[in-house]
């Protein structure tokens, strides 16, 4: 029998990143994947005969440079330059769209000559801002209990980097840190498609509305991110999100790495407070120093450890995350392309947003803080078949939509609310794109129930935890055990629920692994 | 259709309005105790009207230590945990061992935060396989519900619906013998067991908080007055008293116990960081059991340990003299401060000058020598502040063969 010195449970994105940061370091590495394929929300998926799709995420736009690097992912077949970026489209009912080209509106048309500038100042501003948080929002939170001299030394480059601001700026960064997106917006904008594209940004995957408090935070976490070294960017990646997948899972494989599928894990085995393995559901238990858990957070603690095995102040932390998702995801097959009024043909490759003003998506959440979807949803949807049509039949389409606000409890139940929502998307699509619902060949609709249930998210939340000030750095997934490890000596967090968040960046996986490897597990 | 909502002003909410008229409540105990309270003087505890003493503070220490006295120790706070995982739940969230508890047996324990830090100690007594109390000094219902959290177990507060009576002093035994309760000199130390009464139930330990022989009875609030009258009626040729908390503080003192926000500040009440404190700072150390598996705390202490981070002790100390050296501070060569006394007493049994300290490490621990406490004895208005060497000593100051002698004996 082999022996391994490291057990990862969860093939999503993380658990292969941190399992091939592992294996590069020389440990003998054992992932567990409970589905049929590694890949977790990050898969390519047939989702009708001849049809595959992204599975949930399925825009690229924060790939952690380190990832990348650390992988040598560009040697597994991924390799991104700025001809791969695509525009952002903000759809409109009475005119034309405005698109934000480039790296998140490096040039904006559509929109007239005095919001362009606006805009240039805002964009410059926002990636100003952002670029100060970058550094906390990748690497390791500091330890508050103990700094340690790196520590010190990384905030101090931190409050260097808002010194250079300036003081004007400065004090500019920390009046709006904590402000909602909707009044900055109003306070520098006039176009509300533009604002409502940004509004939409900001909140997307979480349950905030433009005007909750702190809604600005989401849209720095968004700009915060890279592709190709530039910020904002983001891209559709050839072959789905599986192929990003595929690259990672060969990186881990190529490293050494051991990689079983269908294997779900029943629990981590703790003995005197240090895990020391993992049983199956079949009861075979496998041993090993090191247990990284990618998964959910809650899931791991109080499923898989048991709240026995922890101390009570932890179990009320860790039940006490929230995390409800409230966004839905749809798959339509449709027989030829779609037609969205106004938009140009590279408009149609890129992500069209159903966002017409911030007081729309105000609208579109209100009613999913008492447990109802909106009744005019608001989405970001592409059409991957289009730059890559090895998705679709010949002339047939994908297209691929982010849905917001579904509820993860909805009030009225998901069985009876999930075709009166799917009606409610096909009207707005219908609005942007008329005759579409006519070339519908096959609809997929999965709700944050659904999410939770197929890819094992409780709550169907893709940031496993919402990623609110509260629930950010060194709060992350809880306060006092934000650096990847947990109370359970051997036992390391290394999933989305940790520091810094969700979205294909696998940076949580990377930094658990380095801090494994730091603390010589 | 709109739906008319009318509005009843409800009896509980009425019989509620007028909590105000009562400052403290009174205990199911309260018109007997009234009817004694000669000097009356009432303290707080927990809420409750309680008395520090009833007519004479040093007659009720002596009704102790001599005859057998009678204390109301219904304030308590009670909770009843059952279910078949009462012992693993309870295993998790005390220090010591439980499965080394049987059923009709009580042990002393104590019971810590994720950091290491006593929330409280109590009594935990196991009136069945599956059916316990825990007794202690504050109020713990949400940390035991989300302690429960994965057990199959509940747990429900009983303070108000079950009455407690300590009947301590060397002929309590014969007192309630002879108020009818056959069997209970098969009781020994830390045993429990149920006896009829009035109709119910009243469950006896041979447990107390005086170091002395003694006995605590638990009983619904219901038959509580009975059970006083059926103790004050059989112990009446025994000398048997009613007494208030100053006689027991200082039997308990004697005994070498402490009490909770009194030697140490529980975790909750803690305002300022450095009075927090681990078992081991309180002398509670022996209790942790690391091989039972997990207890809530369990790793912030072996880290605590590791670390050497343990920065206090709790002592006994014997301190020349007879002025009760109490609230004083603790110098090492009568200069260097390292910590505070928090009781004191000169003791009439064990005829020492006692208190119990705490000091801040090596002192108390290594470094034992040299010590001082620092008395403001007030005399005639003026203050005369005297330097008194200190000794430690073992606690407890006095032990008395009566307390485990088997079968218990008959003053």
């Amino acid at each position: 029998m082999t022996s391994f010195d490291a057990v990862v449970i969860g093939g999503g994105h993380n658990g292969l990143v941190a399992a091939a940061t592992l294996a590069k370091a020389g440990r003998k590495v054992l992932v567990l994947e409970a589905a049929g394929d590694v890949g977790g929300a990050a898969r390519t998926e047939e989702f009708a005969p001849g049809f595959r799709v992204s599975s949930v995420a399925h825009l690229l736009n924060r790939l952690h440079p380190e990832v990348i690097k650390t992988l040598e992912l560009e040697k597994h077949g991924l390799q991104f330059a700025r001809g791969d970026f695509v525009p952002s489209v903000a759809l409109s009912k009475n005119g034309p769209p405005l698109v934000l080209h480039g790296a998140y509106g490096e040039v904006l048309t559509g929109a007239n000559p005095s919001e362009q500038s606006d805009w240039k100042e805002l964009r410059a501003q926002l990636l100003r801002y952002a670029g100060i948080l970058k550094p906390f929002l990748s690497r390791r939170p500091p330890d508050l209990g103990g700094m340690s001299m790196l520590d010190t030394a990384a905030l101090g480059q931190t409050a260097l980097a808002l010194k250079k601001l300036g003081k004007e700026d400065m004090r500019d960064f920390l009046r709006v840190l904590l402000m909602n997106v909707a009044d900055l917006l109003d306070e520098q904008l006039a176009d509300d498609r533009l604002k409502g594209l940004l509004a939409f940004d900001a909140t997307l995957g979480s349950h905030l509305g433009p005007r909750s408090p702190t809604s600005l935070l989401g849209l720095y976490y968004r700009l915060a991110g890279e592709t190709a070294g530039v910020a904002g960017a983001q891209i559709l990646p050839k072959g789905g999100m599986g192929a990003v997948i595929a690259a990672i899972g060969t990186a881990a494989e190529k490293a050494g790495a051991t990689i079983r599928v269908g294997t779900p894990v029943a629990r981590i085995i703790v003995e005197k407070n240090r895990a020391v393995g993992i049983a199956l559901d079949n009861g075979e238990e496998i041993r090993a120093r090191t247990i990284v858990s990618a998964i959910n957070p809650a899931t791991t603690f109080l499923d898989l450890v048991g709240p026995r095995e922890i101390d009570t102040g932890f179990v009320r932390k860790v039940k006490n995350i929230r995390m409800k998702g409230d966004a839905a995801k749809l798959h339509l097959a449709l027989d030829r392309q779609p037609e969205f009024t106004g938009v140009d043909a590279a408009g149609h490759k890129g992500r069209l947003v159903i966002a017409p003003s911030p007081d729309h998506v105000e609208r579109a959440f209100n009613p999913s803080k008492y447990g109802a979807f909106s009744p005019e949803p608001v989405m970001e949807i592409t059409l991957p078949s289009l730059a890559d049509p090895s998705l679709a039949p010949t002339g047939a389409s994908v297209l691929s939509a982010v849905v917001q606000y579904a509820p993860y409890a909805l009030k009225e139940g998901w069985g009876a609310g999930k075709p009166k929502f799917l009606e409610a998307i096909m009207a707005q699509l219908e609005t942007y794109a008329p005759g579409i619902g006519k070339t519908v060949l096959h609809a997929e609709l999965l709700t944050p129930a659904d999410i939770e249930t197929r890819y094992r998210m409780s709550g169907g939340h893709w940031h496993h935890g919402e990623l609110q000030a509260d629930q950010m750095l060194m709060s992350r997934p809880v306060s006092g055990w934000s650096g990847y490890e947990t109370p359970v000596e051997g036992l390391f967090l290394a999933g989305a629920g940790s520091h810094p968040g969700g979205g294909v960046s696998g940076a949580p996986g990377v930094n658990a692994a380095r801090r494994i490897i730091g603390m010589k597990g | 259709m709109n739906r008319q909502l009318k509005i009843k002003p409800s009896t509980a909410r009425t019989t509620a309005q007028s909590h105000f008229r009562t400052l403290r409540l009174g205990t199911p105990f309260q018109p007997r105790i009234e009817a004694l309270a000669r000097t009356n003087d009432w303290y707080n505890w927990a809420g409750y009207r309680a008395p520090h003493s009833l007519w004479d503070e040093e007659l009720e220490y002596f009704a102790i230590r001599s005859q057998a006295a009678l204390f109301d120790v219904s304030p308590m706070t009670k909770y009843r945990i059952e279910g078949k995982d009462a012992e693993a739940f309870l295993n998790r969230v005390t220090l010591r061992d439980v499965t080394k508890l049987k059923a009709g047996r009580v042990h002393y324990t104590a019971w810590c935060d994720d950091e290491g830090f006593v929330l409280d100690d109590g009594t935990l007594f196991r009136l069945s396989p599956t059916r316990f109390r825990l007794c202690s000094q504050e109020r713990h219902l949400p940390w035991l519900l989300d302690s429960a959290i994965g057990f199959d177990v509940t747990v429900e507060e009983e303070t108000e619906a079950v009455a407690g009576l300590a009947l301590q002093g060397p002929t309590s035994f014969a007192v309630l013998r002879d108020a009818g309760f056959s069997g209970v000199e098969r009781l020994k130390i830390f045993d429990l067991a149920d006896f009829p009464h009035d109709g119910s139930t009243v469950t006896i330990s041979r447990t107390g908080f005086t170091g002395d022989l003694g006995y605590e009875l638990f009983v619904p609030a219901a038959q509580a007055l009975s059970l006083w009258d059926r103790l004050m009626a059989a112990g009446e040729p025994r000398g048997i008293r009613a007494i208030g908390y100053t006689a027991l503080n200082r039997a308990r003192l004697e005994a070498g116990l402490i009490v909770a926000n009194a030697d140490f500040v529980t975790s909750e009440h803690a305002i300022r960081a450095d009075r927090l404190r681990m078992p081991d700072e309180i002398g509670l150390g022996f209790m942790i059991d690391l091989e039972k598996g997990h207890l809530n705390g369990r790793r912030a202490i072996l880290e605590a340990r590791a670390k050497r981070k343990l920065r206090h002790v709790l002592v006994g100390l014997e301190i020349e003299g007879n002025i009760p050296a109490e609230h004083a501070i603790v110098y090492h060569r009568k200069s260097q401060e390292v910590g505070l006394v928090s009781a004191a007493m000169w003791s009439p049994m064990a005829k020492r000058n006692i208190a119990i300290a705490s000091l801040a490490r090596p002192f108390g621990d290594t470094m034992v020598d040299d010590l001082w406490v620092e008395i403001y004895a007030l005399r005639e208005l003026q203050y005369q502040k005297l330097m008194k060497r200190a000794k430690l000593v073992p606690r407890p100051f006095i032990k008395l063969d009566r307390r485990t002698a088997n079968p218990p004996a008959d003053f």
